[in-house]
């Protein structure tokens, strides 16, 4: 048996802290009363039949589905090539670039909503879906760099030397050797952007016309206390949604991580 | 051998078309912005979608009218507060992550960030569930007959805001402060023993200064978006919550004055740089000493 750890006890303390204020939006769901307090009442999945039969709803979960596959495909192909040309051809340009591409990271969501609102007005593009989208690609942009950039550092130089030694270009060399070594990361990164989209808020806030996406919905929602219980459904589905793509995600990293160790011995 | 060229590979037409995409969307949308940004809060504001004329007229308001003063002191009050709390709660986490979770260390990182990940928006609305008035903290507390009728202690308050913000956040720390741990090098803390050093001493004199740069990154990352967060103050903080985030947000929708609003987010990035620059040198005095 184990001794007792205080410092184990505050770390089990910490994730019931992080976990238990998110555990009541499921537990509340599926309670019998629009009243969100203890104790509950009974069990009912009515709030959930509820989401089926909300037009509102559907088409702003297709217009997040949509706005978010736009801007994560958007954002994974501009952090690759930036990854790549910082990693593999690190010249100061592309470190600068990426520097820049990772800044909007210390910008407070606000002022990139408020900067770009400016932008789309001037650009006569207006509030709109496809403002929404650029503005999720510069949120998304920060972590599929960071991962891609991983990524490319841990694949063993020697890999691309010898496909140069043996005559094949810079094209060849990205597109045969390194993409393809690369191909379960991009898939993480574009995982985590497309919920990094789904799930951002203020920027859309300030960006959306008339279609709003998923999260500008609920916030609509939440003024009105008889849609709570709908919202909460709602939530629970968008969490679980949430957690099984970090998963993915997340197994799609490590299988490029023991890649990477076959590759290199 | 390896041949001349294998040790850095030349930049080429190939690498330069790489950077195209990237180039356009940080130019065009980074930099573009922002600098259009600070142009505009140099404006008259008339109505007209960039203003009119320069002036520093935007700026002297900020700064000679209480009412705003009050808003960005407090800003500053409350992401400061939440930096705090956030770090100091967040660093036995990661010491323990560290230096004892051993095999469970990457279950525990993953429990840890998962919430990143989940919608910010809803993690705030739980919050506001617990804290409602007639919500379950309060209905806890009337069952269990410590109070008689539910306390307004809790929702629409600062604190509620400062809780709430500190949970958002919590992984933002713990990341940066686990790295810098991760880098200390362990015989450092068998000679710090070996010099007859308890292991509390240790921890005082070696570990935590030597962990000080993460721990002051993950201080910045905190502080960056609770500056200007808005959706927190606006679901469980009361009007003496409001902060300049509400404020930035209110001049680009009902007042309809983005020259000033402008000014104001021009504000919230100087600070931030501020902080950030603060934060260096901090580190680097740290690490020099």
């Amino acid at each position: 048996m184990k001794r007792f750890s205080w410092l184990g006890a505050y770390v089990a303390l910490y994730l019931v802290f992080i976990y238990l204020p998110i555990a009541l939006i499921p537990l509340f769901s599926f309670n019998d009363a629009v009243q969100a307090a203890f104790p509950l009442k009974g069990f009912t999945l009515a709030w959930y039949q509820n989401l089926w039969n909300n037009d509102a709803l559907k088409s702003s979960l297709l217009t997040s589905v949509e706005v978010g596959a736009a801007a994560a495909s958007i954002a994974t192909l501009c952090g690759t090539s930036i990854a790549y040309a910082e990693i593999i051809g690190s010249s100061k340009l592309a470190r600068l670039i990426s520097g820049l591409a990772r800044l909007p990271i210390l910008i407070p969501g606000v002022i990139i909503g408020i900067a770009l609102l400016i932008v789309v007005n001037i650009i006569a593009l207006g509030p709109s879906r496809l403002a929404i989208v650029i503005g999720h690609v510069l949120v998304a942009l920060p972590t599929t760099v960071m991962v891609l950039r991983g990524r490319f550092a841990s694949i063993p130089r020697t890999i691309a030397e010898a496909a140069q030694d043996l005559g094949a270009k810079d094209a060849t060399v990205f597109f045969r050797i390194m993409l393809p070594l690369a191909l379960s990361a991009i898939a993480s990164a574009f995982l985590l952007a497309f919920l990094t989209s789904f799930d951002e808020f203020i920027v859309a806030f300030f960006l959306s016309g008339t279609e709003p996406t998923l999260p500008l919905y609920i916030w609509s929602q939440l003024r009105f206390p008889k849609s709570l219980p709908m919202v909460m459904a709602l939530g629970s589905s968008v969490l679980a949604l949430s957690i099984i793509i970090v998963a993915i995600s997340e197994i799609l990293r490590r299988k490029d991580r023991s890649l990477a160790l076959t590759t290199s011995h | 051998m390896a041949s001349s060229t294998a040790s850095a590979m030349r930049p080429t037409g190939f690498s330069a078309a790489m950077l195209a995409p990237g180039l356009l969307v940080t130019c065009l949308f980074i930099l573009a912005a922002l600098g259009l940004l600070v142009f505009l809060a140099f404006r008259h504001n008339d109505g007209s979608l960039l203003g009119s004329g320069l002036t520093i007229e935007n700026f002297i308001t900020l700064a000679t009218d209480p009412l705003y003063i009050r808003i960005i002191l407090r800003s500053l009050l409350i992401a400061g507060v939440v930096t705090c709390v956030t770090v100091i709660t967040a660093y036995p986490v990661a010491y323990y992550l560290s230096f004892h979770a051993g095999k469970h260390r990457r279950l525990i990182l993953f429990l840890v960030t998962l919430p990143f990940w989940t919608s910010y928006l809803l993690r705030v609305f739980a919050w506001k569930i617990v804290l409602a008035f007639n919500g379950v903290l309060n209905s806890a507390l009337l069952g269990g007959g410590l109070v008689s009728e539910p306390t307004t202690l809790f929702i629409n308050t600062p604190y509620a805001v400062v809780v709430t913000l500190a949970h958002a956040y919590a992984p933002f720390a713990i990341l940066p402060i686990l790295v810098s741990l991760d880098v200390i090098p362990r015989n450092l803390l068998e000679a710090a023993a070996d010099l007859g050093a308890k292991p509390f001493t240790a921890l005082l004199r070696v570990t935590i200064p030597n962990s000080m740069p993460g721990v002051l990154a993950g201080a910045v990352v905190v502080f960056v978006p609770t500056v200007g967060d808005y959706v927190t103050p606006a679901l469980v903080g009361g009007p003496d919550s409001t902060m300049i985030g509400s404020l930035i947000q209110a001049q680009f929708g009902k007042a309809q004055d983005w020259p000033f609003g402008s000014a104001l987010a021009v504000l919230v990035m100087l600070t931030v740089l501020l902080v950030m620059l603060l934060a260096r040198r901090a580190s680097k005095s740290w690490s020099a000493a």
